[in-house]
């Protein structure tokens, strides 16, 4: 289909416009993929060829089952957007590092055939392919997707920097023993059950060598969210190159930030900024919000709805973090309201120029 | 920075190939095709028959009707034929004129007239005369424009010299090298409206024309309450709506007309001709047009007879640098591309592009996915991309909801859709299937 015509042989004849932008699907498509590159490629260094096993076997799972798909159901096969790249990329993103390589082969799977080209393909699926493939894994092989962290040195996993502010080496242990987020939630019940004051969770949790740690990426937790920097780096990228905006990303780590600060203060933790600064550095909150909550498809297409989508996970993320089963919440939060979507451009429409007010709260 | 709208793009404008141009007037054709409608509203009554010779200038068709506007010969000459020729608004029956004589026998007395002691009526009389419609583009018959209904007063005249679409040099050069003549025009329309003020918009990117207008407006004997206000380079600055909100902060109600909120807007090009028609009873058969393009050897700003078909204009510039893929009547957001090289310049025709190139081929199109460029640029405040959807799934029903009838047609959204989707041309689908539903 192009709604385009030919006559007199040479000239074309379409309605206006006659010129168009250089944007195009596979543009923005690849220009996501090349702003997760250097997140990725110092997953290998940081993790090693584990690293690069689990990215490979979920991008390769990924275009194959989008190119099966498309030529089982008959249909114009677009491996080539780019799109089932990013999918297999964030999914091996999403795993810790010690997961075996056929669990993201399987989420591949799951993620293009039943997610995202059973509801249509491109453009039509609701929820974010990768994000709904690691809920899948996640309730398939919960002990393979909480686990299997990455060791540091013993029985560190958390960060090569963590060192002991003066615990007794078994306390440190099991406090050393989990991802940043982890040492966040359970830390505080760990000292208190071996009889050290909770609040002491901040010497190790908020020294500047955590907090340059968490920053430079030289930490445990999932394959491709370690790196703050190199994933800022990317979204900046993406942000000059207009195909994300500001407002879902900024939303999202504001409100769970700000959220993480008013628990903090309001629970007696003496640095709740700090309290808020560790949560947007660790975890996948920065993964989450530059490159997973701003996927075109499944998030508003309104400025307005971005910003209320944006607040949405925030405030899921905070309170799964917070009160949940699980230390981490961005994935979760996303899917939810990944669902809201719909409502959130019913009623988060732009206004219509010299519409009425009466008119607008109609709905119309 | 300058006065703006919400929304819109800047596409790269391609204003250089032709702005520096000075007009140059085109050779007079042998043959001009002039269509009895090139105007809103009713084509014009036939006034002459095949064979009787006309003059330059002379009415060839007559009004007819409310909204309609009086045409004239472009050239002395003899009428060959009364046919239907392929025109940018589809196959018009038009008045085929051959020239012959002179041009010494024109219709139109040339001594130049005191306009300011002329009555509203007569004014409004000279320009409906002249059958002046807007140049701009849209070509709405301007003495109706401006004989707005009892009960609406109108404050500001707007004259719309933003050209924002690219390419397009044609007002920019007309206010660089006549602006005595546009202030002189827009004079006799604030007279012909009984408005006390006007405002003169010019996008930002033609810094010379603000600069000769604000001479012109400086000059001894310009009375007060003419400004000219410099906007944001931004499409469509031009667009009524949106150069009324830039200019003014006044919003026209959906579904309204700027006159609404007192104003009634013209283009500078109209404003020009307006004040031909009133000092020197001249009718509209020459206007100012922008050749440009990648393809045409010699692009310019030229002034042409209505009627002169497109091959006439190519023969002029110097040929084809490389087969046009393209051809467009008038810009190349809003602008009609046609499919033949026998379609006549008419009155709203303000540029003739010729594209070439990667740039303007075809392209297929693909599913929504959702991005939200469309709704960001749409100076309307709409979803396009929700209108599409519902178009292209044949759900009317769910696109009358999303205001269709708010769309300008600016194009914006089909200039940034990634997908590549017409969605300004699904709107206007959707425009014309519940038109044709409640009818």
């Amino acid at each position: 289909m192009t709604g385009t015509e030919k006559k007199d042989d040479t000239l074309l004849v379409s309605h206006p416009p006659h010129i168009r932008s250089g944007e195009s699907v596979p543009k923005i498509m690849w220009s996501v993929v090349i702003a997760l590159t250097p997140a990725a490629a110092y997953s290998v260094y940081l993790f090693g060829h584990r690293a690069a096993l689990l990215i490979g076997t979920a991008v390769v799972s990924a275009v194959v089952a989008e190119a099966a798909m498309r030529l089982l159901l008959r249909r114009q096969v677009t491996v080539l957007d780019g799109s089932a790249v990013i999918t297999g990329l964030l999914l091996g993103m999403n795993v810790p590092p010690g997961a075996p390589w056929w669990t993201v082969a399987i989420g591949s799977f799951f993620a293009i055939i039943i997610v995202k080209q059973l509801f249509g393909g491109l453009g039509f699926n609701i929820f974010n392919p990768a994000l709904a493939a690691r809920a899948f894994l996640m309730a398939s092989w919960p002990v393979h997707m909480t686990t299997s962290w990455h060791n540091f040195s013993e029985t560190n996993v958390l960060s090569p920097a963590a060192s002991n502010p003066g615990f007794p080496v078994a306390v440190y242990d099991s406090l050393t023993g989990a991802t940043p987020l982890a040492l966040l939630k359970a830390g505080p019940k760990i000292l208190a059950d071996h009889g050290i004051d909770p609040v002491r969770i901040n010497d190790i949790a908020f020294s500047p060598d955590m907090f340059l740690s968490l920053f430079i990426g030289n930490r445990g937790g999932c394959v491709g969210e370690t790196s703050v920097l190199l994933l800022l780096a990317g979204a900046v990228f993406l942000l000059a190159r207009k195909v994300i905006t500001w407002h879902v990303p900024v939303s999202f780590i504001g409100v769970a930030a700000a959220l993480a600060a008013a628990h903090a203060a309001l629970t007696g933790n003496p640095a709740p900024h700090l309290v808020a600064l560790f949560h947007v550095l660790s975890g996948g909150l920065v993964l989450g919000a530059f490159f997973m909550a701003t996927d075109m498809v499944t998030s508003p297409v309104s400025r307005k709805g971005m910003l209320l989508f944006g607040a949405g996970c925030g405030l899921i993320a905070f309170v799964i973090r917070t009160w949940g089963g699980y230390p981490e919440g961005v994935s979760y939060s996303i899917l939810i309201m990944n669902a809201f979507v719909p409502l959130i451009d019913r009623y988060m429409k732009p206004k219509v120029f010299g519409a009425s007010k009466r008119r607008r709260g109609a709905g119309a | 920075m300058f006065s703006r709208f919400g929304g819109g793009i800047h596409p790269p404008e391609h204003k250089s190939i032709t702005e520096e141009l000075k007009f140059v007037n085109l050779p007079i054709p042998h043959t001009c095709y002039i269509p009895l409608q090139q105007h809103v509203g009713a084509p014009a009554k036939l006034a002459v028959k095949a064979g009787d010779i006309v003059s330059e200038g002379q009415l060839i068709g007559r009004a007819d009707g409310m909204i309609s506007a009086n045409v004239h010969s472009s050239i002395p000459g003899k009428v060959a034929d009364i046919a239907v020729v392929p025109t940018v608004y589809g196959p018009q029956q038009s008045v085929i004129v051959e020239a012959e004589g002179t041009f010494s026998s024109s219709a139109m007395p040339h001594e130049t007239r005191d306009w300011t002691a002329l009555a509203r009526e007569e004014l409004l009389d000279r320009i409906r005369e002249a059958g002046i419609v807007g140049l701009g583009g849209a070509a709405f018959p301007s003495a109706v424009k401006l004989s707005p209904p009892p009960g609406k007063r109108i404050d500001t005249l707007v004259v719309n010299g933003a050209e924002c679409e690219p390419y397009l040099t044609v007002d920019d050069m007309l206010m660089k090298t006549f602006p005595d003549a546009v202030i002189e025009g827009t004079r006799i329309l604030m007279r012909a409206l009984g408005a006390a003020n006007a405002v003169i918009g010019i996008e930002s990117n033609k810094g010379a024309a603000i600069v000769s207008l604000k001479k012109s407006i400086a000059a001894p004997g310009i009375p007060d309450g003419i400004r000219v206000k410099k906007l944001a380079t931004r499409y469509p600055q031009g667009a009524e709506k949106q150069l009324i909100y830039s200019l003014l902060r006044r919003r026209v109600p959906s579904g309204g007309l700027p006159m609404d909120v007192g104003v009634v807007v013209h283009n500078v090009g109209t404003v020009h001709a307006v004040r031909e028609a009133v000092l020197y009873n001249r009718p509209l058969y020459t206007r100012y047009i922008t050749v440009s393009g990648n393809a045409i050897e010699r692009p310019g700003n030229y002034k042409v007879r209505i009627g002169m078909k497109i091959a006439d204009i190519v023969e002029e510039c110097g040929g084809f640098r490389e087969p046009p893929v393209r051809i467009v009547m008038g810009g190349p957001m809003c602008g009609q591309s046609v499919h033949s090289l026998d379609v006549p310049v008419v009155k709203g025709t303000s540029g003739l592009l010729f594209l070439a190139g990667k740039g303007v081929a075809a392209r297929e199109y693909s599913p929504c996915i959702r991005c939200g460029a469309c709704v960001s640029v749409c100076p309307a405040g709409l979803l396009p991309c929700d209108l599409g959807n519902a178009v292209e799934k044949g759900r009317i029903d769910l696109a009358e909801d999303l205001n269709p009838f708010d769309c300008i047609m600016c194009g914006s959204c089909s200039y940034v859709c990634p997908a590549h989707r017409p969605l300004s041309h699904f709107i206007k689908l959707a425009q014309q299937k519940i038109r044709a539903a409640r009818k």
